[in-house]
């Protein structure tokens, strides 16, 4: 079932509070993982695959290191669910 | 007692604890003086599922989200959550030093190391396949990963260090700690021990060499150190940590100093994987090392908190060698064996105990020794039996002894 960008924002900035304790208002769309977020390798790794059983979609290696921002994974997850 | 006047004199300034008897220091000292049993019936699927031999043990808290954050939790194995939660209690509780990283020291041991993680991670590969294995599995299995957080969690950058000796391993760390303190590595050391092992594997293990008491009807009165009817030791974990000092630091800092660590003696058996030396030969030297770098003879011990698993063999043999170490003297210490209530926290064990040995200098009050209803003629000491006794002006010593042999003794003075 296909969600909307808010709904999937706000399950993503779930997860890397959960992960990383940063608040969730701090995961917005423009800012990147690494250089905003201070999030590092493992946790990334970690917060993908979380990712792919709270949203049902699946997210290859190779796909997972074109993920830079927030916007990317927001719209991985909604172009893969529709 | 004699002292040498060039040996660097290091002080314990804070003492951190989670352990069965309670989730702070100051709760593990109330319920140990008032003798309270730690171990209790597990209440766990995993009991009925694998029909264990041994159904309890003296389990700590795991420590409560406002202790250490959910985020932080999750990237570590329980044994590290212990650990952390000690660490940042003992640290505050010497005041939170100001300390050059380069000068701040983490040594923090443990028996067995991450086996949650490691076990619940092979149960996840076999039912989730390798992608579901997180990331963070070997940073939080590693023996050394409790080592590794402690020293992120308050920035030491002198060395994290984990030394590996079974139920020895607490010991060690103090031990080690001191030297890297004597020897100018640091000038603080923040030491101790963690341990996470009641599982269902490493409780199977246990039981499968016979360690373990089978006093299933009863688990607040198996662990029974020296009592005739002993039938081996109790699974507990927790940790224990403490900020060992330079005198020189502690005092130029204003540090309240609870204790001194005099010296401290290690030594191994070449006897056994196991078993331990009948007659006590390794672990005597040890407590002879001990004393020996600590300047002081076995007339100015006046406390000992004894390694006393409750094990049929390893309780004499401790006896034996304690006799060899200190003669009669022997006679007018006091012993205190408080596994009978904690359990045994196997690689925090000689941690949590360097703790009681020290809070029993501080107070001068020697906790009791429980469940002890027919003492053993073989142990022919004057055991603290079932409230705390008073303690004359003197020094203390804490004993540590672990399969593989190793053997740890650390000899504690007041604060002068």
């Amino acid at each position: 079932m296909a969600q909307s960008e808010q709904e999937i924002l706000a399950g993503v900035a779930e997860l890397v509070n959960e992960e990383t304790g940063l608040p969730v208002e701090s995961v917005e769309m423009d800012k990147s993982f690494t250089d905003d977020l201070d999030i590092d390798s493992l946790s990334m790794t970690s917060i993908v695959v979380q990712a792919e059983d709270k949203f049902s979609v699946t997210i290859p290696d190779e796909d997972t290191k074109n993920l830079k921002t927030v916007r990317d994974v927001v719209t991985y997850i909604q172009q893969a669910q529709g | 007692m004699s002292s040498n006047p060039s040996r660097t004199r290091v002080v314990v300034t804070g003492l951190g604890a989670v352990t069965p008897l309670g989730d702070t220091v100051q709760a593990t000292w109330d319920a140990l003086l008032s003798g309270t049993p730690g171990a209790h019936t597990i209440d766990e699927p995993w009991v009925e599922e694998f029909h264990l031999p041994v159904t309890f043990a003296a389990r700590t808290n795991v420590p409560a989200p406002d202790v250490l954050p959910k985020h932080e939790a999750k990237r570590l194995d329980p044994s590290g959550q212990y650990a952390v939660a000690a660490a940042r209690q003992a640290w505050a509780h010497a005041g939170t030093p100001e300390v050059d990283p380069l000068r701040l020291a983490a040594v923090v041991a443990t028996g067995i190391g991450g086996v949650h993680t490691l076990l619940d991670a092979y149960d996840t590969l076999r039912t989730r396949g390798p992608r579901r294995v997180l990331p963070m599995t070997v940073p939080m299995l590693m023996p050394n990963g409790a080592a590794g957080a402690v020293s992120l969690a308050l920035g030491a950058a002198a060395g994290a260090h984990a030394p590996v000796s079974a139920c020895a391993s607490g010991g060690e760390a103090v031990a080690y700690g001191l030297n890297m303190i004597r020897t100018g590595r640091a000038d603080v050391a923040v030491v101790g021990g963690t341990e996470a092992a009641i599982h269902p594997m490493p409780m199977a293990s246990f039981a499968a060499m016979q360690a373990l008491s089978t006093r299933n009807d009863s688990p607040e009165t198996a662990s029974r150190p020296y009592d005739t009817t002993r039938d081996g030791f109790v699974m507990g974990d927790g940790a224990g940590i403490m900020v060992l000092e330079s005198e020189e630091f502690a005092r130029a800092r204003g540090a309240r100093i609870y204790a001194e660590v005099l010296g401290a003696g290690t030594s191994s058996d070449a006897y056994h994987i196991a078993a331990p030396e009948p007659e006590g030969a390794g672990a005597s030297r040890a407590v002879i090392e001990a004393l020996r770098v600590s300047g002081v003879s076995a007339s100015d011990v006046v406390h000992i908190n004894a390694h006393a698993t409750s094990t049929p063999a390893g309780d004499l043999a401790e006896i034996k060698a304690l006799r060899v170490a200190l003669g009669a003297d022997l006679d007018h210490v006091a012993i205190s064996a408080t596994k009978s209530m904690t359990g045994h926290m196997l690689g925090a064990a000689g941690a949590v105990e360097s703790i009681f040995a020290i809070l029993a200098l501080h107070h001068r009050l020697a906790p009791p020794t429980i469940n002890v209803e027919d003492m053993d003629p073989g142990a022919d000491i004057d055991l603290v039996l079932k409230t705390p006794r008073e303690l004359p002006a003197g020094v203390a010593i804490n004993n540590a002894f672990g399969f593989g042999g190793h053997n740890v003794a650390v000899v504690f003075g007041p604060a002068s």
